[in-house]
């Protein structure tokens, strides 16, 4: 289904729908994944965790486990070297190296349920687990903060004794890691010239980015001191520096393997067994698989920040937004680092508001360390932001749509750290929903109702380096270090192709190692088919600038001379036949040999994405269970590179935004003990939870990328709790301020409003 | 440990193999036979990337052990194409897009294989119905329902 | 997982010879989904474990209009709300068996699984506590009959002695005019524990708009499955109204003692009592007076 949005595009390739390359191995169940690996005399590896939310370790005994027949070694963090406060480019956010090394073990203390403490490696994984059982470990138990408020109450307890911050000096102990603060006009001034001010308190949840894949890695270490991982990470070459740091080994002396990934969403963007694996196989002279089961991956690796967000908001009688004071602190988990400063940056974007102060502060609490988690910061932010602007437009008696569309940011209008918008397709995305059919649809019905939010993310650009193999068939390769998490194999194929001028069949994409590719960083923040992208583009370009000159070689001509259109080369001068690439490959090896093109980018001017939701729901007002009717997303894609994949994840991105809507959710018992460790209670939506997703791709092309795209993959999670909230207010009346809005909450707050007490029973 | 000697049908062939009583049969599968097609997701039945049929019925490999497949006939992803020749699920998934990071492919082509095969034109409320056991964190479901939609419509000629 | 030795008798008497031996360091095997996941988080550590699957009396499902149904323990969910029977003399039975899991689960688990695990919120038990059902119990020492609301004693524990293997269920034939109705509340649409549960059977005199007889059930909302006495009584020989059957909402809802967890609140728990309550009985009457039976 070659479907065409290339009509009138200047485009051949980008814009059509190939079948993804990888896609034979992955319907057949030959793709291998990094649990897939398995290695002659290999051995499997388990992790001891925290049963404690907050401890002290006294001491580790791990003796009895090592007597266990099978067990080939037990190590705790007195294995591995004790690092500084240094802070490191991470993923997607920054990574302080002793905070990354003490959440890999724990090192005195445990910061949360499942924080790991030790590690097995034994002849299977049954003998592994049950060595675990026979450490023993003495802990001081010590009382938890759970959540922004506990932690940062007067009497809090401390997490992590040498956490300061600017503000309370170098002699306060405290869990605020950080306080940043951005403010634009005069905000006193601006909401007195307001007619209608709202302000609401919000609380958000902790939740898990939830790919169906646990983390996973194979290390194998070299008696010269050389070991390599493979694992399903976003970022081999993240994986490679954070590993050997915390291992204390030179980085060339690591090799990281990317594996093919089941699911990310940020949440692989850093690293908790990798260099686990490389100790043990070190230790035993074996490779060794560690892998984690779906409880270990909840308690213990990235969920995205819950927090609480004061957020006020003005606009005068006709519709226009004067003024916005924010308030929000985030969970960071047990180390700092919560996508706060993102959050506040980005809870204002889409919209021009002359009088802001937004105040952040990350807060360190005993969950497990946050990491990113697909546009981070910015649902929780937008939940907030974005109910208060329904209701502002309500109050004006505006059109949702219209509200936004007065008040949306375009180029020119500042963004939140001050440097104005280029290009940007905010106000399209909101135009493209105003316009859609489920928006000029009727919605009837009890119960019922329909609700509308605008997201913003940044995107990042960052490094990548691509190579472009030209082979004797005259069909080529592109080699890139960009791990393919959701299709982009195929992106990068068709860029290649649209250069080349090749049958995008004929370009074979490829995913290569830290050792044999040029560094990449992760696939994450939106950047893959921007930034690699890039690369390949100009690694693409390279390919035919060398073509034209092997072809200037054999016609005699200067390279100028020589034009490259559609995979055909020739010149003006007579006599010269066309050549196509197959033509000309028989000839390379006495021009100069084979071609090879490359190219390496530090892509900055990357553009920001946009995304408009509709949602429509019913509740049920007896039980409080909302059921989404219909919902679309519009988003800014700059320039689709494959139409269906970027549809893809402009619908994955809205699910998730609905399961954080509805019903997803950390739950801690009083302790500080994590409940729902598995996929039955901690409920993401199952495809009878959800409608089709209908979309629509807005292309306002990034100014100063060769194709104008944008990065796609984040923004669409942002809008939807919002546009649930909104949509369950005009469908029974309640505005609903935390999430997720889960039946318990709803049917409550449905009661309370109409005065009746939650436990009496007529309702109907 | 002792290991018992199984005698089971996987993919149309007879299987010997050794286990543990305590190894699932997704650890079978996965490392004692090779077969890695069939994914570990959660251990607990929530997910369906281990599904497996047994005895034409969608069954989570992890929540079975793999001493109790002496006798049954099991069938695995692996087994889904005809040689060169792709089952016309895989097909669709490729044509709709309906897989991203493709982890939880194999475990929704099983349940939608033992759908079709006891209802060869399930409506799209049906088909929710009989993947709701399946996990996708990637494509909100969209693209697989079609693909297993449009699959329908291509078995109608043979049966599936 | 710990180590464990398998076995799968063919034969009653084989596998309570062989639960006899082992007795509390055996436990019974049947569709797995429950016990499986137990075994590996530890909370479970028998040395033997019984497969029952392959013994035949265990398998059966047979109905006539004289004795009922006759329903083995390990017949598997997937048999059950498949069965023409069940499904025009049981729907609520039927509505239960097919809301337990996952069609991959409906492969395994087994209603008689459902109820031996012990959990309050098994979907299966109130469907069958509204019914009537008894366990037929084969024992070392022989056989005993056991109410379905007798069977489970606190969360995960029954009333199962060393050896004792739960055989079958027997189910009355439904009167004349009666039927059953089985719903549970569950944040998503599939895949849930239920929050509440509450299965609801009722006769009913059509000539003169009562209800001769009519039994509710409870799950979730206490430590085991609960039979909501009063709640039925208050149906029986009362009118068909909305006074009638909000009574017996309240009294359901008074004889609930749920707890705060992570799938709701006991309040909430509470309140959920009452609609489902009201509901099932609404659902249950609309069947009964379509029900030809007989």
């Amino acid at each position: 289904m070659a479907a065409g949005t290339t009509e009138g595009s200047r485009f051949r390739v980008i814009g059509t729908r190939p079948v993804r390359h990888d896609g034979v191995e992955k319907v057949t169940g030959a793709a291998r994944y990094g649990a897939d690996y398995a290695f002659p005399g290999m051995l499997y590896g388990r992790v001891l965790r925290s049963p404690h939310a907050h401890a002290i370790i006294k001491s580790i005994n791990v003796e009895k486990a090592r007597k266990l027949e099978g067990v080939r070694a037990v190590v705790t963090s007195a294995d591995l070297p004790e690092l500084p406060d240094r802070i490191e480019q991470g993923g997607e956010l920054p990574i302080n190296l002793h905070h990354l090394s003490c959440n890999i073990l724990a090192r005195g203390k445990v910061l949360y349920d499942g924080h790991a403490v030790a590690a097995v490696a034994a002849t299977s994984p049954h003998i592994a687990e049950e060595a675990l059982r026979l450490i023993e470990v003495d802990y001081e138990v010590l009382p938890p903060a759970m959540t922004v408020e506990d932690a940062m109450a007067p009497n809090a307890p401390i997490l992590l004794p040498s956490l300061r911050n600017k503000e309370d000096g170098p002699d306060k102990q405290t869990n605020v890691a950080a306080h940043v603060q951005f403010k634009r006009g005069d905000i006193k001034d601006g909401f007195s010239k307001a007619d209608y001010v709202i302000e609401r308190t919000f609380k958000t949840a902790m939740v898990h980015q939830g790919y169906i894949e646990p983390h996973n890695a194979v290390g194998i270490y070299n008696a010269d001191g050389h070991a390599t991982i493979y694992c399903s990470t976003q970022g081999s070459f993240v994986v490679r520096s954070l590993s050997a740091a915390v291992l204390g080994i030179p980085e060339g002396k690591l090799r990281v393997v990317p594996a093919e990934i089941g699911g990310g969403f940020g949440g692989k963007t850093t690293i908790y067994l990798e260099p686990l694996s490389v100790l043990l196989s070190q230790k035993t002279g074996h490779p060794v698989k560690l892998t984690m089961n779906r409880a270990e991956v909840l308690r213990a690796t990235g969920p995205t920040s819950g927090g609480t967000i004061r957020c006020k908001m003005g606009a005068t009688k006709d519709g226009k937004l004067v003024a916005a004071e924010v308030w929000m602190a985030y969970e960071a988990g047990g180390f700092p680092g919560s996508p706060v400063p993102m959050g506040a940056m980005c809870i204002i974007a889409p919209y021009d508001i002359p009088n802001m102060v937004i105040d952040a502060y990350d807060v360190v609490v005993n969950r497990p360390k946050t990491a990113a988690y697909r546009a981070p910061g910015a649902t929780n932010a937008a939940f907030a932001s974005e109910t208060i602007i329904d209701e502002l437009a309500e109050k004006c008696g505006i059109d949702p749509c219209d509200f936004r569309i007065k008040n949306g940011a375009h180029e020119g209008t500042p963004q939140t750290a001050g440097p104005p918008y280029k290009r940007i397709g905010m106000i399209e995305t909101v135009e493209a929903i105003k316009n859609s059919p489920h928006y000029k649809s009727k919605l009837t019905g009890k119960n019922r109702g329909r609700g509308v939010a605008t997201g913003f993310w940044f995107n990042i650009g960052f490094q990548s380096s691509a190579m472009v193999n030209i082979h004797n068939d005259g069909t080529a390769s592109v080699v890139t270090g960009s791990v393919d998490i959701g299709g982009s194999r195929a992106s990068m194929a068709i860029i290649t192709a649209e250069v080349l001028g090749l049958d995008v069949k004929d370009v074979r994409p490829l995913i290569a190692d830290t050792d044999a590719i040029g560094y990449t960083d992760v696939t994450g923040g939106s950047r893959t088919t921007v930034a690699t992208g890039l690369a390949v583009y100009e690694a693409a370009q390279d390919a035919v600038r060398q073509l034209k000159e092997r072809a200037a070689k054999l016609w005699e001509k200067k390279p100028e001379e020589v034009e490259f259109n559609n995979g055909m080369l020739s010149a003006k001068a007579n006599g010269v036949k066309p050549m196509s690439i197959k033509d000309i490959v028989p000839r390379l090896g006495r021009t100069g040999g084979p071609i090879t093109g490359r190219a390496t980018v530090n892509a900055r001017a990357v553009g920001p994405a946009f995304a408009t939701t509709c949602v429509d729901v019913e509740v049920d007002p007896d039980t409080g269970k909302v059921s989404i009717l219909r919902a679309t997303v519009a988003q800014d894609a700059g320039k689709a590179v494959h139409p269906s994949y970027v549809e893809g994840q402009m619908q994955g991105g809205t699910v998730q935004g609905l399961g954080w809507a509805l019903n997803e959710e950390y739950f801690y018992d009083s302790k500080g003990v994590l409940r729902n460790t598995g996929l039955l209670d901690y409920r993401m939506p199952t495809c009878l939870d959800l409608p089709m997703i209908e979309t629509v791709i807005v292309e306002v092309p990034a100014p100063g990328h060769p194709i104008g795209s944008r990065g796609v993959g984040e923004v669409s999670i942002v809008p939807p709790p919002a546009a649930v909230a909104n949509a369950i207010a005009r469908a029974v009346g309640v505005r609903m301020t935390e999430l997720p809005m889960s039946p318990g909450r709803v049917v409550k707050a449905i009661l309370s409003k109409d005065g009746a007490a939650v436990a009496s029973a007529a309702a109907d | 440990m002792h290991k018992t000697a199984i005698e089971t049908t996987i993919n149309g062939e007879r299987v010997e193999f050794l286990c543990e009583p305590r190894q699932s049969m997704l650890e079978v599968l996965r490392d004692v036979l090779g077969l890695t097609g069939s994914k570990e997701g959660c251990l607990t039945g929530d997910c369906g990337a281990c599904t497996i049929l047994v005895d034409g019925r969608a069954t989570c490999s992890c929540l079975m052990l793999g001493v109790e497949a002496a006798g049954h006939k099991l069938e695995t992803v692996e087994g889904l194409a005809q040689g060169a020749n792709l089952h016309p699920l895989q097909q669709q998934f490729l044509e709709n897009a309906s897989l991203q990071c493709g982890i939880c492919t194999p475990g929704f082509l099983m349940s939608a294989k033992a759908l079709l095969e006891r209802n060869p034109h399930p409506s799209e409320a049906e088909i929710r119905y009989a993947l709701a056991g399946n996990l996708c964190r990637c494509t909100g479901y969209d693209k697989i329902v079609r693909a297993v939609l449009e699959a329908s419509k291509a078995t109608t000629s043979k049966a599936a | 997982m710990h180590a464990i030795n398998y076995e799968a008798p063919k034969t009653l008497k084989d596998a309570i010879a062989l639960l006899a031996q082992h007795g509390e360091k055996a436990r019974p095997l049947c569709g797995g989904t429950d016990l499986i996941i137990q075994l590996r988080a530890g909370v479970r550590r028998p040395d033997h474990v019984v497969d029952v699957k392959k013994i035949p009396e265990l398998r059966e499902i047979s109905f006539d209009l004289q004795k009922g149904l006759r329903l083995g323990a390990a017949v598997p969910a997937i048999e059950v709300y498949e069965s023409a029977d069940v499904r025009r003399y049981f729907p609520g039975l039927q509505e239960a068996a097919h809301l337990i899991g996952s069609n991959q689960i409906q492969s395994r688990a087994s209603v008689g699984g459902n109820l031996c695990n012990g959990s309050p919120a098994a979907d299966t038990t109130p469907a069958l506590i509204a019914l009537g059902a008894k366990c037929r119990v084969a024992g070392p020492k022989g056989e005993r009959m056991v109410a379905v609301e007798d069977f489970c004693t606190a969360p995960g524990r029954t009333v199962l002695q060393a050896g004792e293997i739960l055989v079958e269920f027997q189910i009355p034939v439904p009167a004349r005019h009666s039927s059953d109705a089985y719903l549970r509340f569950i944040p998503r649409n599939e895949m849930d524990i239920a929050v509440v549960g509450v299965g609801t059977s009722v006769t009913l005199d059509l000539d003169d708009d009562r209800f001769v007889d009519a039994r509710i059930a409870l799950g979730a909302v206490g430590p085991t499955p609960i039979y909501a006495a009063k709640a039925s009584e208050a149906l029986k020989g009362k009118k068909i109204d909305s006074a009638t059957i909000e009574r017996a909402a309240k009294l359901a809802v008074e004889q609930s003692s749920p707890i705060d967890d992570m799938r709701g609140t006991a309040e909430f728990r509470r309140h959920l009592v009452g609609v489902l309550t009201r509901r099932t009985i609404g659902i249950a009457i609309e069947r009964a007076r379509l029900a030809e039976r007989r």
